[in-house]
């Protein structure tokens, strides 16, 4: 090759470019015949995600810092409490650091809301975009929903809610899965350990399962349903091995909202990560008024791996983090 | 002391687990939905050989084991060490047993081969790919057999016994894949 690189190629097929091309047009097709409007919100913005296990790229504009966004979610509901009515976003996100077989640290977020649905409601409306999309292209099993405690307790023996960290660390310890540093105290360390590890390795990759019902320590921003014990509206999809979406009955409590965002913020400096500021104008909003309603986010990259039956993320992007 | 974070992991890198040197065959990242991220991590221990999965919280340090490749020429064995030279520098290393236990029955002087150094002493010695060795004993083949394949065994010159198509006579000299331990072909000298 005379010493040229062929880095300036792409790491996907021209096929897969092709069938990005009809599957984002199939998705803006069922959004616009069920009345769901497209938006186009920024990427940068003045505050960030405070989630203890995401990191956002900081960047200057002069003197003045800014924030990828990690998600469209804080500006889409600005839009919300606008009175935006039902909208969704196709875009891209960032996370520092995120990069493997099925993570890049920039990747593509389709993410929708609909103001009066409750997770069900959410539940049933993500159910059918996969089956429309889907259609044709790969078959897919009937969908079934588990809540996470039924789940977790059917492959692993353990009540997650009930179990103490000695109890979730034998668990991994007689599956072979070696327990790392830091680990040993931090339940939902360890939970999200036995999650991946464990469990979504039991799940059938041609049936989409939803998981629903997280535990309220994971609701990041969703409501927390009371009860004993208290749950978050919370769900997952997973579909082909993967988790492919996440989605939540909206938190609408701006006092409750900002609890979380500054106990976050405390966490984030106890493990010495960043702590960027909160996204005020979005608190704002909030206190203005969020209407009902439920949100979720679905990673593209990784329908369209299940749609290619594709082993890396690499594969069904046009340039990954290594070409671009 | 050197430093890797879990960032920095891909196949290949050479790290300290449980003060042995190890090289990560494989990498996995992996993060459920808005959870703590993990590497799950493929590692091979360079001293016994043994691979192990380990998981580390994303964002840990590991120590980086001072683990060098370098070429040298094969010189001689003592009976207790087997002494190779860096052709340029003319430094000197002393395998012993435990790292030459694969290859010590290819070596043949003069031989270039990469010897795997920790900490400035040798680890590993890995032979060349392929090596040329002369038969020191095996029985007479009979001709017209080579229809059938059939092959015998030849001892050669380093100890090493490999199977040899029956037309290879003692006194031959024989190229052979070390990765295999395979014949490869007969060398005209």
């Amino acid at each position: 090759m005379n010493g040229a690189t062929r880095d300036w190629m792409p790491s996907t097929s021209a096929e897969l470019v092709r069938l990005r091309g009809r599957v984002l047009r199939d998705i803006r097709g069922w959004f616009w015949e069920r009345d769901v409007t497209e938006v186009d919100t920024p990427a940068l913005s003045s505050g960030a995600a405070t989630d203890p296990n995401i990191t956002s790229f900081a960047v200057r504009n002069g003197d003045t810092l800014y924030y990828l966004q990690t998600s469209p979610e804080f500006p889409m509901k600005r839009l919300l409490a606008a009175g935006s009515g039902d909208i969704y976003q196709v875009c891209h996100v960032f996370r520092e650091g995120e990069a493997g077989t099925r993570h890049n640290p920039e990747f593509t977020m389709l993410e929708w809301y609909r103001v009066g649905l409750d997770m069900h409601g959410m539940m049933d409306d993500m159910e059918s975009l996969i089956g429309a999309i889907c259609a044709g292209r790969r078959r897919v099993g009937r969908s079934v929903r588990i809540t996470y405690r039924q789940l977790m307790t059917d492959v692993t023996g353990l009540d997650p809610f009930g179990a103490d960290e000695a109890e979730l660390a034998g668990a991994l310890d007689v599956a072979g899965v070696d327990l790392p540093k830091g680990l040993e105290g931090d339940r939902d360390g360890l939970l999200d350990l036995v999650l991946a590890a464990l469990v979504e390795p039991t799940l059938d990759p041609e049936q989409p399962v939803f998981v629903h019902d997280f535990p309220a320590s994971q609701a990041a921003l969703a409501r927390v349903r009371p009860g004993t014990p208290p749950v978050a509206e919370r769900f997952e999809l997973f579909l082909g091995g993967m988790e492919l979406a996440n989605g939540f009955h909206e938190l609408a409590d701006p006092g409750e909202q900002q609890a979380r965002f500054e106990r976050d913020l405390a966490r984030r400096c106890a493990d010495g990560r960043t702590a960027p500021p909160m996204d005020r104008r979005f608190l704002d909003a909030l206190r203005a008024g969020l209407p009902d309603c439920s949100g979720v986010a679905l990673g593209l990259d990784r329908l369209m791996m299940f749609l290619a039956g594709a082993d890396s993320i690499r594969d069904v992007l046009t340039f990954d983090i290594s070409r671009a | 002391m050197a430093t890797y974070s879990t960032s920095e992991f891909r196949s290949g890198l050479k790290i300290l687990i449980d003060r042995d040197p190890c090289i990560i065959v494989e990498n996995e990242f992996v993060k459920p939905g808005k959870g703590q991220a993990f590497n799950r991590v493929r590692i091979r221990n360079l001293k016994t050989g043994r691979v192990v999965d380990k998981t580390f919280k994303s964002g840990d340090s590991v120590e980086a084991a001072d683990v060098v490749d370098t070429d040298m020429q094969y010189l001689y064995a003592d009976g207790e060490f087997w002494h190779f030279m860096v052709p340029d520098t003319f430094e000197q290393y002393a395998a012993d047993a435990n790292a030459v236990e694969v290859a010590r029955q290819w070596l043949k002087e003069q031989d270039v081969c990469q010897v795997t150094l920790w900490n400035n002493s040798p680890l590993t010695v890995t032979p060349p790919n392929f090596v040329e060795l002369k038969i020191v004993q095996t029985d007479p083949g009979v001709r017209g057999d080579t229809a059938q394949g059939g092959v015998k065994p030849a001892t050669l010159e380093t100890g090493a016994v490999v199977k040899v198509p029956l037309f290879v006579e003692e006194g031959e000299v024989i190229k052979v894949d070390t990765r295999t331990g395979e014949y490869v072909s007969r060398v005209k000298e």
